[in-house]
């Protein structure tokens, strides 16, 4: 076996610099043949509070590093010392920008290792609530693809469009970014009246704005130019490096957790899964709008299909002293970015031993973002970066 | 960087040219930063009357804060019609907004960032972690009070703030900027060795210069 | 599908524990030494390709550090979780990056985080989330956060402590 296929982490460097014997590139700075740049974490083109720290050779990126850590807070640690429904507050801060995905999962694994039912309708509601996160995450999402490239203004039509959706956030749940609505045994308050057709009335608006930024952003010849075959993901590097969710699909591998593993009631609702083929920036862009607007017809689904009446949680005694006997479990789901895990270990105790969050990002933002940067020019790394959708709260938690 | 980059070093140019490199005397100013004194009062109200609608804030996200500054520059919110923007470079800002938690790692960032910044600058600390630490109060890694270790003018409060809070904060700091008491840079230059203490008290792994701008 | 695989894998390993904990999810505990073998049959002979995580549970109690591996299989739509339990005094384990990259980075963390060695992992002892950390790596269970939160950082002063059943209790039932 050669060096290069034991060693993968050395990446494709085919042209230049070259590879010294233990894997890494030979970059003597002291040649002034190279220029190392901090890109982040104060930097207009970087998603969220991270760094990449790039080694350029003109304007072609040879060497990247990520370095996270500046938004760590050290969630694992603090949830070790709280109760179980103390919990619920700290975990939707681990992602910003869908907390209820933390919510779920959370929520989930307790379920799994207690027993405590829920009921149909608080399944639904959940439901709901899932795709509405995905909405926004989408939405927001647009609209930093398009400022990466200089294109603020889907980036103004995008943002209010996700205040939308927003709103019905807070008319649902009482708050506008952080949730805290999914609970164990169910959700915390049920759907208020006329909320379907309110829901209905922005949806229409969104659709209306996501024709306009399909005719203006996805049809654009300079958005084309740049990012049409930037930033290819070889299918074989999915396993290899972890690729998850909307970058995995646009690489060929049909794989959606909604619906292989389906969750929630995922099972009861029609939809496909959206693939492509090509695995550029492009592709990844237009696979997530295609998502999109699948989640906009998702959520008309599930208001349609929710029953009325019924409870939207299960009592639950004594739930400020949870005991939760020894065990643990895995619970993922599918959020914007790709399978989002949580492993819950319990020890029967009032406390959780540990609580393990596997984020999407974790796999593209370190390993897959180094071997991406290789032989990319420097106008890209931006759009490459929010190509992948990373978010750096779920690398360092 | 790392503080081996600060000693001389001796530097061969590509035409083999020697020459000596001296980091702390050529990339970064030694002066400490002193006190503007106002020259005239008259002038100093117009001045001031000509910062308060003109905040320029950084585009740093450095907590969860950020993701209510996006919906600010829309138009459902538009800060702008406050003369507030946000741009890309500390050179071209006048408000730093720690937008959130800072742990130890963002906030060696946060204080070059803000020596960076030209005077007159102002700070605002969004959400109650940057008050009392929030609910991270027990975080082994971010810090719990924003104003030991930057002069904080004005705090939002709230977990996280509504854009609403934000635009309310911007309407308070412009009246302290208004009234005079905006004067965060003078504290900082005039308490410079006390903050300096206490930054260096919670950053271990100080490798910088003392004030770099 | 599971129970082939498990029956398998006891005739080539020693498992200490098999756990079902649902019908597509099991935990088993392998010995120290046999478990990236196990990992490596895993992923080339039964299709467990999918690397979900790795992750260190700390039994402070018992001495000892859970590393927790867990796989998957797109295809059977299954997941193994792989649990080594390794010495806590002298924590280290055989590298499994040469099976994922991506694993590399996960063994980065727990080297920082809660002080496993991981020997020839790559970059392993390159700063990964914290900066100018010294002494016990945080993640362990006998770091005390909050008292070295108290300590460290400057406090503001006035915040108090409720315990929060008997809170609630008294201001929102009051009468009950």
């Amino acid at each position: 076996m050669s060096k290069k296929e034991f060693f993968p982490m050395d990446g494709d460097r085919t042209k230049y610099p070259e590879i010294k014997s233990d894997g890494t590139a030979d970059i003597d700075l002291s040649s002034h043949k190279y220029i190392k740049l901090w890109h982040g974490p104060n930097h207009p083109g970087i998603t969220g509070n991270m760094a990449v720290e790039l080694t350029l050779c003109g304007d072609e990126v040879v060497e990247g590093i990520t370095h996270v850590g500046y938004l760590h807070r050290g969630f694992e640690k603090l949830m070790e010392r709280r109760k179980y429904i103390q919990n619920f507050p700290l975990v939707c801060r681990i992602a910003v920008p869908e907390p209820d995905y933390n919510e779920y999962n959370y929520a989930t694994c307790i379920e799994n290792l207690t027993g405590i039912d829920v009921p149909e309708k608080g399944m639904w509601l959940r439901t709901l609530t899932l795709e509405m996160a995905r909405l926004q995450g989408f939405l927001m999402w647009i609209g930093g693809m398009a400022g990466a490239i200089g294109f603020g203004t889907v980036g103004q039509w995008a943002n209010y469009c996700r205040d939308l959706v927003l709103d019905r956030f807070e008319e649902l749940t009482g708050g506008r970014i952080y949730h805290i609505y999914i609970l164990p045994g169910g959700v915390r308050n049920d759907i208020p009246e006329g909320f379907k057709d309110r829901m209905e009335k922005n949806l229409r608006e969104i659709e209306g704005f996501m024709k306009d930024i399909r005719r203006a952003f996805f049809d654009n010849y300079v958005f084309k130019k740049r990012s049409v075959g930037v930033g290819y993901i070889d299918p074989a590097w999915v396993f290899d490096y972890g690729i998850v969710g909307p970058n995995a699909r646009a690489a060929g591998f049909k794989h959606d957790i909604r619906k292989n593993y389906p969750y929630a009631k995922y099972a009861e609702l029609d939809f496909e899964i959206t693939t492509a083929k090509d695995s550029d920036i492009y592709t990844r862009a237009f696979l997530r709008f295609e998502e999109l607007l699948k989640d906009i017809d998702l959520i008309r689904q599930i208001l349609d299909k929710m029953p009325e009446k019924g409870d939207h949680i299960s009592k639950v005694s004594n739930m400020m002293n949870l005991k939760i006997p020894a065990g643990e479990t895995y619970v993922r789901s599918e959020c914007t970015r790709g399978e989002y895990g949580y492993y819950l270990v319990a020890d029967g105790s009032e406390y959780p031993r540990r609580v393990n969050v596997r984020g999407p990002s974790y796999t593209h933002g370190v390993a897959l973002l180094e071997k991406m940067l290789v032989n990319v020019n420097i106008a890209d790394v931006a759009q490459l970066m929010v190509s992948l959708h990373t978010y750096p709260p779920e690398i360092e938690r | 960087m790392s503080l081996e980059d600060l000693n001389k070093k001796q530097i061969v140019s590509p035409d083999g040219e020697h020459f000596e490199v001296d980091p702390m005397n050529d990339y970064f100013c030694q002066d400490r930063p002193e006190e503007v004194k106002p020259v005239n009062k008259i002038v100093e109200r117009f001045y001031n009357w000509a910062r308060s609608e003109s905040l320029w804030i950084l585009g740093f996200g450095t907590g969860c804060g950020a993701i209510e500054m996006r919906p600010l520059m829309t138009p459902r919110f538009d800060a702008y019609r406050f003369g507030v923007q946000w741009r890309p470079t500390p050179r071209q800002a006048n408000l730093l907004i720690v937008s959130g938690y800072l742990s130890t790692k963002t906030l060696k960032r946060v204080i070059r960032v803000y020596e960076q910044m030209q005077n007159p600058k102002f700070v605002m600390g969004l959400g109650s972690c940057t008050i009392n630490g929030g609910m991270y109060f027990d975080s082994y890694n971010t810090i719990k009070r924003l104003d030991y270790y930057l002069p904080v003018d004005v705090y939002v409060a709230g977990c996280m703030p509504r854009p609403e809070a934000l635009l309310a904060g911007f309407e308070e700091l412009k009246k302290l900027i208004k009234a005079g008491k905006a004067e965060g840079a003078n504290e900082y230059a005039n308490k410079f060795d006390w903050y300096k203490k206490n930054q260096k008290e919670v950053i271990r792994d100080w490798d910088m210069p003392d004030y770099n701008w | 599908m599971l129970e082939n695989i498990i029956s398998e894998l006891e005739k080539q390993f020693q498992l200490e524990a098999v756990d079902h904990n649902s019908s597509d999810l099991v935990f088993l505990t392998i010995d120290r030494d046999h478990a990236v073998m196990a990992i490596d049959l895993l992923k080339w002979k039964f299709g467990y390709k999918h690397f979900v995580l790795l992750t260190a549970v700390d039994f402070l109690e018992e001495g000892k550090f859970q590393l927790t591996y867990i796989l998957n299989n797109p295809d059977t739509k299954t997941d193994i979780g792989v649990r080594v339990r390794i010495d806590r005094e002298d924590a280290n384990m055989v590298s499994a990056h040469h099976l994922w990259p991506t694993v590399a980075t996960y063994q980065r963390e727990l080297k920082e985080m809660f002080g496993i060695d991981f020997p020839g992992s790559p970059r392993l002892n390159d700063p990964f989330i914290l900066e100018g950390w010294e002494g016990t790596p945080p993640y362990r269970r006998d770091f005390d956060t909050k008292a070295f939160a108290a300590s460290f950082y400057h406090q503001r002063e006035g915040r108090t402590t409720n315990d929060p059943a008997t809170y609630m209790k008294e201001k929102l039932y009051p009468n009950e």
